[in-house]
């Protein structure tokens, strides 16, 4: 009897494990042609875009195209004294090509981001350029230096110097609050204008605040719809879901009638005696409106997650707890408890993450003090057009979900997201 | 949920005082949607309860701003309404043929790198709605197709897609898959098993995620309100200037009839979901 063992074949000849093999791989393939549609799409349609964001975000080539000779030649300057003549030259060169067309204006527009004044000293520039009156046979440095004494002045250069690299951090740095100052260092703006960050914390802390109040008010709901019976139960369901599936818009629309100095609301609190008529208290187009609308909004994203959690607890559990001598308050909280945690941190991420990105209810009842960053982005995309400077706003806030995402889906798993 | 006799008056006070908040919440989650009810039936043009409402006079009530939905020429609310449906009836399909067929592929054990093909799939569902909106907006503008109804059926496509995915692979983790295997030993071909096989045990899972996706594209403004044009207004656009300009009757109108659909929505998807548990034999 020979020890080897013989290779087995199929019907065709082939090895059994080659074969297998095979069909292994075109099994792959067939599942891979599935998702291939929709993979595509997205990434045409949305991956792409979204990186398109990034580069739109620190894109600076303009300008590096529209002075191409002078950023060649200021390479060997050193930044330390006035350029040399060389570079004046092809200053003057670029700069006669933007008048031809007709760009001289974004010229000074940019590189007046870069530096207050810049504006005045082109256009000075310019009327000499139009009239020719630089004679270039003779020394373009001292001539260029006699149209404005900014011109002669070693910052205004070093200002565009700083301009030569197609990429630039600034929106980054704008939307913290912080430039690149003269000698390349990360500055902070003065202090009045410290608006972003400002929104950023605000951002945070709603959402935070958010997700404190859907605890708060999903944990003990959840708690009974999974303990009462199924028929009761159903019912009081419909309490969760209906808001659920019911249109956002319409929801916040509700709470700006409740919400309003002659609402419902305030109705109540007159009523009850808490404030006198004539003093009804704002809540909206402030944080209040703000926090009630988006916990009310929000508030089924953490009830259905601890609610499926929760079902799947045996109440003889508790049972066994109080039997074996705990008060119900410590049965509920060393065995009861600890098993809804997957459920807590399931609701509380979502809610969070949802809250961080919200838009339209801030938009409606938040006011002045109650917006957050996502108005931001919207602004700047809608009404300044800063398109480069939204893209980075949105980028990141986009890290900032992925990394709590990151944690979900360590915490909880994707695969465990259940709707409804 | 009584209590037992023996239980100490602590715990009574304790039980009773859980009730209490948990009948606020209630109220808190579901009030909203009824305040708006006997308003829009107000004959005043004011958001408020008038005198008359709370004493029930019948002359204080009228259909007066459901007139003005249907026949008033301030707000394109008929124009609106029908975009919005065709939008999200073409968005639905699209949303629902693409992420049937790619759920079906993500639940073959044979898929490759399914960890990374699946976030990158629902992955708009977690993205926050402005960078979506933002992202969409260069894609289409590129496209040429921003303020355009394709344009913004595909961009509903793309955030409706994540819903389906979700739930029919959801199903089809219970699904016995030596069905599809006696189908194919009994001289079926792979469409044929689909259709006959697969699709009717799915169904309930497909249209759930169908009523997910056409919520989604039906209730949207973000997105929207980077893509559209005047022409292209839907419902929830008309509600957001409504809200943003003057807060009129007309709107709580509108508001009443998508407060009506979503319960109709609600219902169906209620029945649904426990179709789906009855086909896939769960009991509870």
């Amino acid at each position: 009897m020979s020890s080897e063992t013989k290779q087995i074949l199929t019907t065709d000849g082939i090895p059994l494990e080659i074969s297998l093999k095979k069909a292994e791989r075109k099994n792959k393939i067939k599942a891979f042609l599935l998702v291939a549609p929709l993979l595509l799409f997205l990434i045409i349609t949305y991956i792409f875009p979204i990186g398109e964001m990034f580069t739109r975000s620190i894109d600076d080539k303009m300008i590096t195209n529209m002075l191409p000779k002078t950023f060649k030649s200021m390479e060997t300057w050193d930044g330390k004294e006035l350029p040399p003549e060389e570079v004046f030259a092809s200053f003057l060169s670029d700069f006669k090509i933007l008048v031809d067309k007709k760009e001289h204006g974004k010229l000074a527009q940019r590189l007046n981001k870069e530096k207050n004044g810049f504006t005045t000293i082109t256009k000075k520039l310019f009327r000499q350029v139009k009239r020719n009156k630089i004679d270039e046979t003779q020394s373009i440095k001292e001539q260029i230096m006699k149209v404005h004494k900014r011109w002669r002045n070693l910052e205004y250069w070093q200002a565009i110097k700083r301009t030569a690299p197609p990429y630039t951090s600034a929106k980054y740095l704008k939307a913290m609050d912080m430039y690149l100052n003269e000698d390349n260092k990360i500055t902070q703006v003065s202090e009045d204008r410290r608006i972003h960050r400002i929104l950023w914390l605000r951002t945070v802390e709603v959402a935070f605040f958010v997700t404190v109040f859907c605890f708060l008010m999903g944990y003990p709901i959840a708690h009974l719809l999974a303990t009462l019976p199924m028929k009761y139960s159903n019912l009081l369901m419909i309490c969760v879901l209906l808001p659920f599936w019911t249109s956002l818009l319409v929801r916040t629309a509700s709470w700006m009638i409740l919400l309003q100095q002659q609402g419902v609301v305030n109705d109540f609190f007159v009523m009850i005696g808490l404030v006198a008529d004539d003093n009804r208290p704002e809540m909206m187009y402030n944080k209040v409106g703000t926090y009630v609308a988006m916990t009310q909004i929000l508030l089924p994203f953490m009830v259905l997650p601890l609610y499926s959690v929760m079902k799947t607890i045996s109440p003889s559990l508790m049972r066994a707890g109080k039997s074996l001598g705990g008060t119900p308050f410590v049965a509920f909280w060393k065995v009861y408890f600890p098993l809804t945690i997957p459920g807590i941190g399931a609701g509380c991420l979502l809610v969070f993450i949802l809250a961080i990105g919200y838009y339209i209810t801030p938009a409606l009842v938040g006011g002045a003090s109650g917006t957050l960053i996502s108005n931001q982005i919207a602004y700047h995309m809608k009404s300044t057009l800063d398109w480069s400077f939204a893209s980075a706003m949105g980028l990141m806030l986009l890290s900032g979900v992925l990394v709590i995402y990151w944690i979900y889906n360590k915490l909880v798993g994707v695969d465990n997201i259940k709707l409804g | 949920m009584a209590l037992p006799k023996y239980t100490e008056t602590r715990y009574r006070i304790w039980h009773y005082f859980y009730i209490a908040i948990c009948t606020f919440v209630f109220i808190f989650l579901i009030a909203p949607l009824f305040v708006i009810f006997p308003l829009s039936f107000n004959a005043e043009e004011f958001l408020v309860f008038s005198e008359g409402m709370k004493n029930l006079d019948p002359d204080a009530f009228s259909l007066r701003w459901y007139k003005d939905m249907v026949y008033g020429t301030k707000n394109p609310w008929g124009l609106a309404a029908k975009n919005s449906f065709i939008i999200a009836i073409f968005a639905t399909l699209g949303s629902v043929i693409l992420g049937t067929v790619a759920a079906l592929g993500l639940s073959s054990r044979h898929m490759p790198f399914k960890g990374i093909i699946m976030a990158t799939l629902i992955s708009p569902m977690i993205v926050p709605l402005i960078i979506s909106g933002v992202a969409i907006f260069f894609f289409m503008a590129k496209a040429g197709l921003a303020a355009t109804h394709t344009g913004i059926v595909l961009a509903h496509i793309i955030l409706g897609t994540p819903f389906v995915v979700i739930t029919v692979t959801a199903t089809l983790s219970g699904f016995d898959h030596s069905v599809t295997r006696a189908a194919a030993s009994l001289g079926s071909n792979p469409v044929n098993t689909f259709m006959k096989v697969t699709l009717p045990l799915i169904l309930p899972g497909v249209i759930s995620g169908g009523l997910f996706a056409f919520v989604t594209s039906f209730d949207e403004v973000v997105v929207v309100l980077f893509l559209a044009g005047l022409e292209n207004t839907t419902i929830p656009i008309q509600m957001w200037t409504g809200l943003r300009e003057q807060l009129s009757p007309t709107i709580l109108a509108v508001a009443t009839c998508l407060i009506i659909l979503s319960t109709l929505i609600l219902i169906s998807a209620e029945l649904l979901r426990r179709r789906s548990e009855r086909l896939r034999g769960i009991n509870r």
